[in-house]
């Protein structure tokens, strides 16, 4: 019978299709995962960069701080720590972002 | 803004329970914070302590849940800190399971979220700062002091150099603790101002009641961020230990 043939291709074929699309979707959704994550990876490395470089800032502050009471030379120990707080918060944040080897390389 | 139901940083306050007496001078309170930590430890002990306790070849939910976990902090470890990082493998996953729970149960309505305060986080990045040095001098002896100082460096700037070097070092429990506690703060108050504009607004009548489904979309799709980065904050909090503890390990690469 070849109309009975035909009939069961077309099933056949309908199920083939019901298939890809439910694979497309999936494969879609895989997708939106992927890019959600690395969005959020984004957002924990501004969060990282961002708190290194001020941490750098604030421990040359303090300690300039310190030398200044202990020395009795205010204002040179903030000023001068001050910048080199500023430049260890741009070693931090080179490091962090792989643009420098770690320490003791 | 006294209500403390709009008082966005009402939440954050700790007050007394119960007093357990005076130590020279200073009084100790079992406060809210410390319930909600006991809770914690108590939570994640029971978590760890149930779900194992079947151990079947074929595990059940929980016990791979519990599997998942140690399998995310071991491979955190050893990737950052070679075999020889695995010593310290109870104390990262200590620290990864409270900050963990921490920060989720932070994210229930009434509950405290202890790591939104700069103490908790403060000490935990100095416990971890204090065992990279501890275990660093233990094992290296002054080697330990390389990490300071790059090799090859001319005698004129090494000097700058390793004061620039210990400055980044000193960053460090700095930056871990001021991230996570701004995060899980910044986080909070956000949710709570959103979610205060509800009540402000309902109370303003039927058309506040339509104006109100704005801010409450954002505090829904707030939430789910906030779980993200709960999460989130939790695992960099533990890899960062790892990086460090790397450091004690091998100061010089």
């Amino acid at each position: 019978m070849p109309g009975n043939e035909d009939h069961k291709l077309d099933d056949r074929l309908g199920n083939l299709d019901a298939e890809l699309a439910k694979m497309r979707e999936s494969q879609a959704t895989k997708n939106r995962a992927k890019m959600d994550s690395e969005q959020s990876n984004g957002l924990a490395m501004a969060w990282r960069l961002g708190s290194e470089f001020v941490a750098g800032v604030l421990v040359g502050t303090a300690i300039g701080w310190l030398i200044d009471e202990w020395l009795g030379i205010r204002p040179w120990g903030m000023i001068i720590f001050l910048l080199l707080g500023f430049l260890a918060g741009m070693l931090n944040l080179l490091r962090s972002a792989g643009k420098l080897p770690p320490p003791g390389a | 803004m006294t209500d403390p139901a709009v008082d966005p940083i009402h939440q954050f306050q700790i007050h007394d329970i119960f007093t357990l007496g005076e130590v020279g001078g200073v009084q100790f309170a079992m406060t809210n914070s410390s319930v909600f930590m006991i809770a914690i430890v108590v939570l994640i002990s029971g978590f760890l302590i149930l779900s194992t306790s079947g151990r079947g070849l074929v595990p059940t939910r929980w016990q791979s849940a519990a599997e998942l976990m140690y399998e995310l902090v071991a491979s955190t470890l050893r990737n950052s800190a070679g075999t020889e990082g695995m010593r310290f493998f109870p104390f990262v996953f200590s620290i990864f399971a409270f900050v963990l729970a921490a920060n989720v149960i932070g994210l229930v309505p009434y509950f405290m979220t202890v790591t939104s305060h700069l103490v908790i986080t403060a000490a935990l990045a100095l416990l971890v700062i204090f065992t990279v040095i501890v275990y660093g001098l233990m094992r290296n002896g002054l080697g330990f002091f390389k990490l300071f100082l790059p090799s090859g460096l001319p005698v004129a700037i090494a000097p700058f150099i390793a004061i620039i070097e210990v400055l980044s070092f000193l960053s460090r429990p700095v930056s871990l603790s001021l991230r996570l506690f701004g995060n899980m703060l910044a986080g909070h108050i956000v949710l709570k101002v959103f979610a205060g504009f509800i009540v402000t607004l309902t109370a303003a009548g039927v058309g506040g009641w339509f104006a109100g489904i704005l801010p409450l979309g954002m505090t829904v799709a707030l939430t789910a961020l906030e779980t993200l980065v709960a999460v989130l904050q939790a695992y960099v909090f533990t890899i960062l230990t790892c990086v460090y503890l790397n450091d004690a390990i091998h100061p010089s690469h």
